[in-house]
C-alpha cells in the first residue's frame, strides 16, 4: 500500500495548495454566503478547476479522463478542505463520476464521461431519505410503465441538487424497505416534470436540498446498472465518496489546527502566551497525534481505491476512515473554537467555518455511529 | 528466478533444517528468549542457529555478525517465519536499545566487542536510566562517575531496571559534572553487572510480579573505552537510545495484532454473549469496535512512518507519536478486557480462575506500565509540543 506520495502527485498536491489558496480562500466561501448566491459555487472557479484536469482525474483515459489515481484526487480535496472551497468537485465527479463509471453501460459512459471531464455536465446523487443513512432503506419508488418507469418518492440532504443538470436517483423497484436487493439507480434529467427542489441553508453554506418527485416519468434507458440490484455498485460508489469526503475533511482538520496553534502562541494573557500553558499543549500534542492517525488511514484507504482492492476491502478502510477523520474534525473544531476563546465564537474569525462544516461533512454519507457498526459488521461481529 | 525468489527459497530452506518444528507448534510457547543462559533443549537450539546466521539481527551489518539482509531480504524472512509460524528466537535491550545505538554512535572497537555478543544471544542488557529522583524528570540523574584515569568509579543507585536480576550488562547514565546546566553534566557508560560493586534488589509490582529492580553501585568499575559518545555528551546518546526505545514500545512489544485477531470479539463471545452467540450489549460492541479501528489505524500509521523514513521524508519525533498512541491504545485494551470479564478478570491467583482469566489480570496491572516507562505519556505530549509544535516553553517546564 502507498503510504507517500509519488513525485506526481506531491506536484498536483503543490498546485492544488496555491489554486484553493489564491483563488478560493474562506473569504469566497463568506461572499457565497453573505450575497445569497443561488449556486453556492463560483463558475469562473469551476471552469479553472476543469482546465486544470481536476473534473476528469479518476475518470479513465478512454472517456477523455485522466485516470489519475485516487491519492492523486486526495490530495486535490484535501487541499479544498483547507480553504473549504465550494464547488461541484464531490457530487458531479467523485459520487456523479463513479456512479457512470462503475454502473453505467458504454453509450451512458461515452456519452457523459466526457461532459464531466469538460465541465458541461453537473451531477447529484439524490440518495439520503431520512436523518439515518441507510441505503438499504430507500423507498423512492421507481415503477414500471408501458415505456420506462415512473419515479415517486421524497429525498433529502442531496447535495448540489440546486446546480446539477442530471441526477443519479436511489430508488426502490421491488422488494421491502430494509431488504438488500429491489435498489435500482437511475439517471434523471433535472428538467424531468415533476421534479421539485428546495434549498436548505445549511450552517457550513454548502448546497443541500430537499427534493420531491411526483411521477416522474423516466425512460427505460435511464437505468444505471441492472434493475433491482443496484445496491452492490452503490455502496461501491458510496465507498469511494465516503473516502474522498475523508480526504477533505482531512484538509479542513489541518487547517483548523494549524490555525489554532498559531493562535495561542500569538495570544497573550497573564503576560505570557496562551501556548505555554501545559493544559493547552497537552490538548494540542493529542490533536496533532490524532490527526497523524487520520492521515495514515485517509492515504490506506485511498490507495486501496487505487490497487483495486475486493470491495469488502475497500468498505472497511472507508468506515475506519470517515468515521476517524470524523471524530477528529470535530474534535478539533471544538478544540479551536474554545482555544480561540470570545472571539472565536464571532462570525467575523474564520475558525468557525470549521465547526459548521465539520459537523455537515461527519452526516455526510454516513455518520459516526453509522460507520462503526458497519465495520464491526465487517469484522463479524 | 529473480532474486527475491532465490532469497525466498533459500530461506525457506535453512528454515526445514534448522528451526524445530516443536517450536512452530500451535500453543507452544511465543516468549522470545534474553539469551542462550536461560535457555534449553530446543528455544535454546533454535536461537543458537539463528545467532550464528545473524537472523536475530537481520539487517544489522555482517562485519558485526548481523545476518546483513536489505530492506527487500528482511521482509521475505520475516513472511517466511511467519509462515512457519516461527517464534521469535532473541528479544532484550541489547537488539531493541543498546544495539541499534552502538551502531549508530559507538567506536568502532565498541562495535566489535559489543554487537557479536548481541547477535548470538551471549550477553543480556539492562537500561540504567531512571533514579528514584529522576524519573521523568530524567536530566537529574545523579549517580556519580569519577574520573580515575583509565576508568570511572561510579557511586550512587538506578531504579525501575527492567529485568536487571538477569542481565549481564548495564547501560548508564552518569553524572560527570555537576557544575553545568543538568543536560550538560550527563555521560553514557557501559559495564559488566558482574562488579562485585553491583546490587540488586527486586522491586515487588501490583501485579505481583518483579519485573524490576533497584540496583545500588558501589565503587563500580567501567572502564574508558566504554564511554559512548563524548564525556559529558551522554544526554545526546541517551535521547537517541529514547527513540529506538519508543519506537520498539510503539510497535513489537506491544501486542497490537490485527483487528480480528486481537481478541476482544473472542472474549466477549464467551463471557457477554446472548444464547444466539452474539455479543448483546450494543455499548460493549460499540467500545470493542472503537478498539479494533484505533489499533487497525495505528496499523497504518507504523507503516505510514516507516515508508516515510524509508523516503527521508519521516520527521524525527514520530517516536512520540507512536508511543503515545500505542501505549496509551494498550492500557485502554486491558482495561476493557477486564471490564468484560467482570469479577473473573479481577483475580489474583489460584485455581479458582482459569489461566486465562489471571493473565489478564496481571496484564490489566502491568500494562499500567506503558504510558509511565520509557517516557510518559506527559513527557511524550511534551515533547510533541515542543519539537513538532514548537509552542512556547511551558510554564513551570524551565
Amino acid at each position: 500500500m502507498a503510504f507517500t506520495l509519488n513525485e506526481e502527485q506531491q506536484l498536483l498536491s503543490d498546485s492544488a495548495k496555491d489554486f484553493f489558496t489564491k483563488n478560493m480562500p474562506i473569504s469566497q466561501l463568506r461572499e457565497l454566503r453573505d450575497d445569497n448566491v443561488e449556486s453556492g459555487y463560483t463558475e469562473s472557479h469551476w471552469k479553472q478547476m476543469v482546465d486544470l484536469g481536476w473534473a476528469g482525474i479518476i475518470i479513465p483515459e478512454a472517456y477523455g479522463g485522466l485516470d489519475f489515481s485516487y491519492l492523486g484526487l486526495g490530495v486535490v480535496l484535501e487541499e479544498a478542505g483547507r480553504t473549504l472551497a465550494a464547488s461541484p468537485l464531490f457530487s458531479t465527479c467523485v459520487l456523479g463520476g463513479s456512479a457512470l463509471s462503475l454502473a453505467g453501460n458504454e453509450q451512458q459512459k461515452e456519452e457523459f464521461l466526457p461532459q464531466i471531464v469538460s465541465g458541461e455536465l453537473l451531477l447529484a446523487m439524490a440518495l439520503e431519505e431520512s436523518a439515518n443513512h441507510c441505503p438499504e432503506n430507500t423507498r423512492t419508488l421507481a415503477s414500471k410503465t408501458a415505456s420506462g418507469y415512473k419515479i415517486s418518492g421524497e429525498k433529502c440532504f442531496v447535495l448540489d441538487a440546486n446546480i446539477a443538470d442530471k441526477f443519479v436517483v436511489v430508488t426502490r423497484t421491488s422488494a421491502e424497505p430494509g431488504s438488500d436487493t429491489g435498489v435500482t439507480l437511475f439517471l434523471v434529467d433535472a428538467q424531468s416534470p415533476g421534479i421539485s427542489i428546495v434549498k436548505r441553508q445549511m450552517v457550513d453554506s454548502r448546497n443541500a436540498c430537499n427534493m420531491t418527485f411526483s411521477d416522474v416519468e423516466v425512460p427505460a434507458s435511464a437505468v444505471l446498472g441492472e434493475v433491482d440490484k443496484g445496491l452492490k455498485i452503490l455502496h461501491e460508489i458510496l465507498n469511494i465518496g465516503q473516502i474522498c469526503i475523508a480526504s477533505e475533511m482531512l484538509g479542513s482538520m489541518q487547517e483548523a489546527f494549524e490555525r489554532t496553534v498559531e493562535y495561542i502562541k500569538t495570544r497573550i494573557q497573564f503576560d505570557v502566551p496562551l501556548g505555554s500553558f501545559q493544559v493547552l499543549q497537552h490538548r494540542s500534542a493529542q490533536m496533532y497525534v490524532e490527526i497523524e492517525i487520520c492521515k495514515s488511514v485517509v492515504m490506506s484507504a485511498l490507495s486501496c481505491l487505487d490497487e483495486g482492492k475486493t470491495s469488502a476491502e475497500i468498505a472497511r478502510h472507508a468506515s475506519l476512515a470517515k468515521a476517524k477523520v470524523a471524530e477528529t474534525f470535530n474534535l478539533v473544531s471544538n478544540e479551536a473554537i474554545q482555544m480561540y476563546g470570545g472571539i472565536g465564537m464571532t462570525d467575523e474569525e474564520e475558525i468557525g467555518f470549521f465547526l459548521k462544516r465539520a459537523r455537515v461533512t461527519e452526516h455526510t454519507l454516513g455518520d459516526i455511529r453509522y460507520h462503526e457498526n458497519r465495520f464491526s459488521n465487517l469484522l463479524g461481529f | 528466478m529473480n532474486k527475491n525468489d532465490a532469497f525466498k527459497q533459500e530461506v525457506r530452506e535453512w528454515l526445514s533444517k534448522n528451526c524445530p518444528p516443536s517450536l512452530c507448534e500451535k500453543g507452544a510457547s511465543r516468549g522470545a528468549g534474553l539469551s542462550t543462559r536461560y535457555l534449553k533443549g530446543d528455544s535454546r537450539l533454535w536461537l543458537e542457529r539463528m545467532g550464528e546466521k545473524g537472523w536475530t539481527a537481520p539487517m544489522w551489518p555482517k562485519e558485526y555478525g548481523g545476518g546483513g539482509l536489505s530492506f527487500a531480504e528482511n521482509l521475505i524472512f520475516r513472511k517466511e517465519i511467519k509462515r512457519i509460524n516461527a517464534p521469535q528466537a532473541l528479544s532484550g535491550m541489547g537488539l531493541s536499545m543498546i544495539g541499534p545505538t552502538l551502531l549508530e554512535l559507538g567506536t568502532e572497537e565498541q562495535k566489535q566487542r559489543h554487537i557479536p555478543k548481541i547477535v548470538t544471544g551471549e550477553v543480556n542488557w539492562c537500561q540504567g536510566y531512571s533514579e528514584p529522583n529522576a524519573g521523568s524528570d530524567l536530566a537529574n540523574v545523579q549517580t556519580k562517575a569519577e574520573d580515575k584515569g583509565d576508568h570511572y568509579l561510579i557511586n550512587g543507585s538506578k531504579i525501575w531496571t527492567s529485568g536487571a536480576m538477569n542481565a549481564d550488562w548495564m547501560f548508564c547514565l552518569v553524572r560527570t559534572d555537576n557544575s553545568v546546566q543538568k543536560q550538560k553534566g550527563i555521560s553514557f557508560v557501559l559495564f559488566p553487572m558482574t562488579d562485585p560493586g553491583v546490587t540488586r534488589k527486586p522491586i515487588k509490582l501490583i501485579s505481583g510480579n518483579s519485573l524490576f529492580c533497584q540496583v545500588f553501585f558501589d565503587n563500580v568499575i567501567a572502564e574508558k573505552r566504554d564511554l559512548v559518545g563524548k564525556v559529558n555528551d551522554g544526554w545526546t546518546v541517551g535521547k537517541r537510545l529514547l527513540q529506538f526505545e519508543r519506537s520498539s514500545i510503539g510497535s513489537s512489544r506491544i501486542g497490537i495484532g490485527s483487528a480480528v485477531k486481537s481478541g476482544l470479539v473472542d472474549l466477549a463471545k464467551k463471557y457477554r454473549a446472548n444464547e444466539a452467540g452474539e455479543i448483546e450489549d450494543p455499548l460493549l460492541r460499540a467500545q470493542i469496535v472503537r478498539h479494533e479501528m484505533n489499533s487497525l489505524a495505528f496499523m497504518d500509521t507504523t507503516q505510514r512512518i516507516a515508508e516515510e523514513a524509508k523516503a527521508g521524508k519521516g520527521l524525527g519525533f514520530a517516536t512520540s507519536v507512536m508511543k503515545y498512541y500505542a501505549s496509551e491504545m494498550t492500557k485502554k485494551k486491558s482495561e476493557l478486557m477486564v471490564s468484560i470479564l467482570g469479577p473473573n478478570g479481577l483475580g489474583r491467583e489460584g485455581d479458582e480462575f482459569s489461566k486465562e482469566e489471571l493473565a489478564i489480570s496481571e496484564r490489566w496491572l502491568s500494562d499500567k506500565a506503558f504510558t509511565i516507562a520509557g517516557g510518559s505519556s506527559e513527557v511524550q505530549l511534551n515533547i510533541i509540543a515542543k519539537r513538532i509544535l514548537q509552542l512556547p516553553e511551558a510554564q513551570g517546564n524551565k
